[in-house]
């Protein structure tokens, strides 16, 4: 993207970049508002949140960048019900620190990468937790934590397949271009 | 695009997430302070995804339309043996039903018997709960012109409460069986003897005079006795309980202390009626 691109070619491709660029915050909070739909069971919200923040952090943290994972948490702290400000900390806190480990967590399989991922989550819903009973000043139910933590690592399998693979198409986009 | 030096660059992408950090704790404290703006907030998210929603809900509603038509459709075997178990049962009870029908039958004609014409009844509706000259009597609220008249029978939906004493052009006492000054001629239903009935001011009326060697029974059901033509022979009336003191009292089908709306029956019996005159303390032009 450095170099000057083809005139005729230019506008398509600078579409082409900005959409590949734009595509990790779009699809994560379409995939959080599709796990916000009112069905009759306990919200996926910040789970999906936190494997898509996780995942795109370790893949491809130019495209999920602070204030994306800033945006995205406030997104989730809108979607639920907890006070307003924690699901932004939480997220930005794991983008951050899965940054420091990210030339390590890159070149893993992909069952080290889900053992890391729980361990994330269940120091994601650790922080929670602690938020949750600071900012309302009662401990909630730690049954809350623990069914976050259930469902993101559940989740993430599936969540890192679809990804996975459009992260390799992505990528075989740009080795093209 | 703002074109800015490299170093500048790096040093803003370095600093952008402590801020952002610092800004995450600042909306902490935004949402504390101010929770009405965070409720406007997140209605208006919710507002704008509602229709997604509303897209997302059909098919779900649908899959769980599906997921229960299944869940009904293996639960169908075991509810139909169910049926099937209970139509026998209930086959068995209408032959038992029917058989009983067709003897009546065979034996009433042996007997000669001519059925009671249906008596004919009004409901009223109780107004009042108490006052003239006794303890336990409702006053009625009746059409003007309707054929109220004394010594009718006054039932609610469960059983036998008391009987008119006074008519007026608009409302009609009624003297509940619990008065004490009550005394109804009454049936123990399984050894058929005879008692009175006399009410306590109690919830409780209590049996008395009843024959030697057949006492009530626990549990036994009192109806009413044609004695003294006053009452019709057979009227629900309540069954026998003997009282921790050892006296045999009638727990009353009716529910005297919860009554609306009575019906008043004409059996057109006109056996003891009330005196006419009751005497009274004070004239009746201060009611």
């Amino acid at each position: 993207m450095k170099r000057r691109p083809h005139p005729v070619m230019g506008l398509l491709r600078r579409l082409d970049a900005w959409g590949r660029a734009a595509f990790p915050a779009a699809s994560t909070a379409l995939l959080m508002m599709l796990a916000g739909a009112p069905v009759d069971l306990p919200s996926a919200v910040p789970a999906v949140a936190l494997a898509c923040v996780f995942f795109w952090s370790v893949f491809r943290p130019s495209a999920m960048a602070p204030p994306v994972c800033f945006g995205i948490g406030l997104l989730q702290d809108l979607l639920g019900f907890a006070p307003l400000g924690i699901g932004i900390l939480t997220l930005l806190v794991v983008h951050g620190t899965v940054l420091r480990f990210r030339r390590f967590l890159a070149r893993q399989s992909f069952l080290v990468v889900w053992l890391v991922f729980a361990g994330f989550a269940a120091g994601a819903a650790l922080l929670g937790f602690v938020l949750q009973a600071a900012l309302n000043w009662r401990l909630p139910p730690p049954a809350l934590g623990l069914v976050q933590l259930a469902l993101g690592v559940g989740l993430y399998p599936a969540i890192a397949a679809l990804l996975t693979r459009l992260h390799k198409a992505m990528r075989r986009a740009e080795t093209l271009g | 695009m703002i074109r800015l030096s490299i170093p500048l660059r790096q040093a803003l992408s370095r600093l952008s997430l402590p801020v952002l950090i610092a800004a995450a704790l600042g909306t902490m404290l935004l949402g504390k302070a101010d929770t009405a703006l965070v409720e406007r907030s997140r209605m208006a998210v919710a507002d704008t995804l509602a229709p997604i929603y509303g897209l997302i809900a059909e098919p779900a509603a649908a899959l769980r339309d599906a997921v229960q038509e299944l869940r009904f459709l293996t639960a169908l075997q075991a509810e139909n043996a169910r049926l099937r178990e209970e139509n026998d049962r209930l086959h068995r009870w209408q032959a038992a039903a029917l058989a009983l029908e067709a003897e009546n039958g065979l034996l009433r004609r042996q007997l000669n018997y001519i059925p009671e014409a249906p008596a004919s009844f009004h409901t009223a509706r109780v107004v009042a709960d108490a006052g003239g000259t006794y303890a336990r009597a409702v006053l009625l609220a009746i059409q003007p012109g309707g054929t109220i008249r004394k010594g009718q029978v006054a039932l609610d939906e469960r059983g036998l409460v008391g009987r008119v004493t006074e008519v007026g052009s608009r409302s009609a006492r009624v003297l509940l069986v619990t008065d004490m000054n009550s005394r109804i001629p009454v049936v123990l239903e399984g050894s058929r003897a005879r008692a009175m009935m006399t009410g306590t001011n109690g919830d409780r009326p209590r049996l008395q005079f009843w024959p030697e060697g057949t006492p009530p029974r626990e549990g036994e059901r009192v109806v009413t006795s044609a004695e003294a033509g006053a009452f019709p022979a057979g009227l629900p009336v309540g069954v026998v309980h003997w009282s921790e003191g050892g006296a045999a009292e009638v727990e009353l089908f009716a529910r005297p202390g919860r009554m609306d709306l009575l019906r008043i029956f004409d059996f057109g019996l006109s056996g003891i009626l009330p005196p006419e005159a009751v005497a009274r303390p004070e004239p009746r032009a201060r009611r």
